[in-house]
């Protein structure tokens, strides 16, 4: 039996870490080319989630329109932020760009709320299959988690090619190296900085929805704590890396759990952090981040 | 050399001055009884806000690392204050006394949990160093949630439980509670006292030779520790100091409500003070006293648009942001200011022509 319930939250931890890891991708993209933290993007998961509900639940329209839906709206709203918002300081000093972001995210919270209300509204799961039964019914594998964690693995193999194979892709890893030398071989680096921001906000609505449909009370500030999570995550890996935001995910979300149900409810997150600064002290530049050499 | 330290003279001067002088005009206005309830409510408030801006600009300002978790610090020194509080009430009768009492204890422990913070933490540095103050704070209240501390009625010996509520005696901490039942002693002269003795600290600090050290640290950390300051040393004490007195102003915090939780200290208070550091301009200690204010009393002002003043505060926040810092933006202003001076300077031009 213990090892049916280890099992059990070995999946639920997957599942959420692979929750985190979809939205640590958008965090770790845009900090990889555009060098800021965008803390704004904790708030897009959660509109994107809004958008999601809105349209299967007052336009009875399929779950999976509702996906499509909720991925453009945010990707347009990733784009506009970044054009309103970011684009203007990109030469100012990090912390102004962090108290923008910041501001970005209070002003989605509080739009979200004067438009839907402070109060959880209960979001129906966008999967409806048989939830998988292992071991004669012991292990139940929810359709949600399977879903959660295929989505996560797709999404990370598309990742992987894009920025590999692609010429946009290619442009990308160009500017986050050196946007001088990026913009001197011809790159257009403001478009490029657009497109990781539509990304990055494209896959938040893919979390957004992920993730309500595994806990389904949505609020206005739903998404500032899986953000924050997520961001930690992110560093983690590494910041700036791709598999890193991956694997980070992954492991805060199994730790998550097993700290939750192993050691106190209570203590869940901070444990997270406490092994997060663990292994910064250790490892200052997370689990895959590249040492930089200081220059004198 | 004497020039320059004049010049700092004044520049602080003018900081106490402003400071005392807007005391004065908000105290004889309160005993005329010339302030309305909701204004004599924020007057706490302000005071705590604008300590803790002044103290988190010692660290991000002077010593230059990015702190996101100054809450924790305010946390604890809210918690230990508020028993500390609740213990002495029967021994320490003056309340004013009792205040200060907690407050240097809230501010002591405070002191204490940022050596524990800042020992390993100062070896990071820049985005990492910030996700690790985020994450400690978040840790600080987390385990805060989980303390339980009993108080025996007649002998008033104190128990404590971790994650245990059945403790003999009263509960004073109640874990994600809070705790509870404090008096609330917190007073204005008090609190404009703190940001007195804040001033003192963090303003003689700037200005002597271990504020000039955690500059040049700042600017240039290799320059700097290669003429032999030591690195550590320094930003450990800016990081202290900041959270001791984060800690008192929890402490006077904790003592204006009945009942104070972790839930009020998570991570959004950090990132308040944080905003009125930068909105204030990062290292400008009078900045910071000016934006703690009207950021803490911006927010009540819009009252009356209710559902939209957190909008607002949004808005106002990004445009402020963007006018500042935005190279078009500061185009846009070269171009308006030349404007008008090149338009006073055709009138002289004018008036001399006419003159001939």
């Amino acid at each position: 039996m213990i090892r049916v319930s280890f099992l059990s939250n070995l999946i639920n931890g997957i599942s959420l870490g692979s929750v985190y890891a979809i939205i640590a991708l958008g965090y770790t993209m845009v900090y990889g080319i555009a060098k800021m933290l965008n803390f704004a993007h904790g708030d897009v998961i959660m509109i994107g989630a809004y958008i999601s509900f809105c349209v299967t639940h007052y336009l009875g329209l399929p779950a999976w329109v509702s996906v499509l839906a909720s991925m453009l709206v945010c990707t347009l709203l990733g784009m506009t932020i970044e054009r309103l918002a970011y684009k203007p300081l990109r030469s100012a000093p990090s912390l102004a760009v962090l108290i923008t972001a910041i501001g970005m995210s209070y002003f989605l919270q509080n739009i979200a709320q004067l438009i839907w209300g402070a109060n959880p509204k209960s979001f129906n799961s966008v999967v409806e299959m048989e939830p998988l039964r292992l071991f004669g019914g012991q292990l139940i594998i929810t359709d949600e988690a399977l879903v959660t964690v295929l989505s996560c693995v797709v999404i990370m193999i598309c990742l992987t090619l894009f920025t590999e194979k692609t010429k946009m892709g290619k442009a990308m890893r160009a500017v986050s190296e050196d946007k001088g030398a990026a913009q001197l071989m011809g790159i257009n680096v403001n478009m490029t900085i657009s497109v990781t921001f539509a990304i990055g906000s494209a896959l938040a609505a893919i979390a957004g929805v992920l993730l309500c449909s595994t806990y389904p009370a949505l609020m206005p500030t739903t998404g500032s704590m899986p953000g924050i999570k997520a961001f930690t995550a992110a560093v983690f890996g590494g910041i700036g890396s791709i598999p890193g935001a991956m694997l980070g995910g992954i492991l805060l979300g199994i730790i998550e759990i097993f700290g939750k149900s192993y050691i106190s409810t209570e203590l869940g997150d901070a444990i997270v952090f406490a092994i997060l600064i663990i292994l910064l002290l250790v490892k200052p530049t997370g689990l895959l981040g590249k040492k930089i050499n200081e220059k004198v | 050399m004497k020039k320059k330290n004049n010049k700092v003279f004044i520049s602080n001067l003018i900081t106490y001055a402003m400071v005392i002088i807007a005391f004065v005009i908000m105290f004889s206005l309160m005993n005329a009884g010339m302030l309305s309830r909701s204004t004599k409510g924020l007057l706490i408030p302000i005071c705590v806000w604008i300590v803790m801006a002044v103290s988190l600009n010692l660290t991000v300002g002077i010593s230059g690392e990015l702190s996101l978790g100054h809450a924790g610090f305010m946390c604890v020194g809210a918690f230990v204050g508020a028993v500390i509080a609740t213990v002495l009430k029967q021994p320490v009768e003056n309340e004013a006394l009792r205040l200060i009492i907690a407050m240097i204890v809230g501010g002591v422990a405070a002191g204490i949990t940022g050596v524990i913070v800042g020992v390993p933490v100062l070896r990071l540095r820049g985005d990492y160093l910030a996700i690790v103050t985020l994450a400690f704070g978040e840790i600080i209240r987390n385990v805060l949630n989980c303390v339980y501390v009993g108080m025996d009625a007649t002998t008033g010996a104190l128990s404590f439980g971790f994650n245990n509520p059945s403790l003999p005696g009263k509960l004073i901490v109640n874990g994600p509670q809070g705790v509870q039942g404090i008096t609330r002693i917190s007073t204005f002269p008090i609190g404009f006292a703190l940001i007195i003795f804040t001033l003192i600290v963090v303003l003689n600090m700037t200005n002597s030779r271990a504020g000039r050290a955690m500059m040049a640290l700042r600017d240039n950390r290799i320059a700097a520790e290669s003429v032999g300051i030591s690195a550590t040393k320094y930003k450990l004490m800016a990081f202290v100091t900041s959270a001791a007195l984060a800690g008192m102003a929890g402490a006077l915090y904790a003592m204006n409500y009945s009942t104070v939780t972790g839930a009020k200290f998570k991570f959004d208070t950090s990132i308040l003070v944080l905003v009125f550091v930068v909105l204030g301009g990062i290292g400008n200690i009078r900045g910071s006293i000016i934006a703690a204010t009207v950021l803490t009393v911006l927010p009540e002002m819009l009252r009356e648009f209710s559902d939209y003043r957190m909008l607002i505060y949004a808005i106002v926040l990004i445009l402020v942001m963007l006018a500042t810092n935005s190279p078009a933006f500061k185009q846009w202003f070269d171009i308006a200011k030349e404007k008008i001076v090149s338009l006073f300077g055709k009138k002289d031009g004018k008036g001399d022509a006419a003159n001939e």
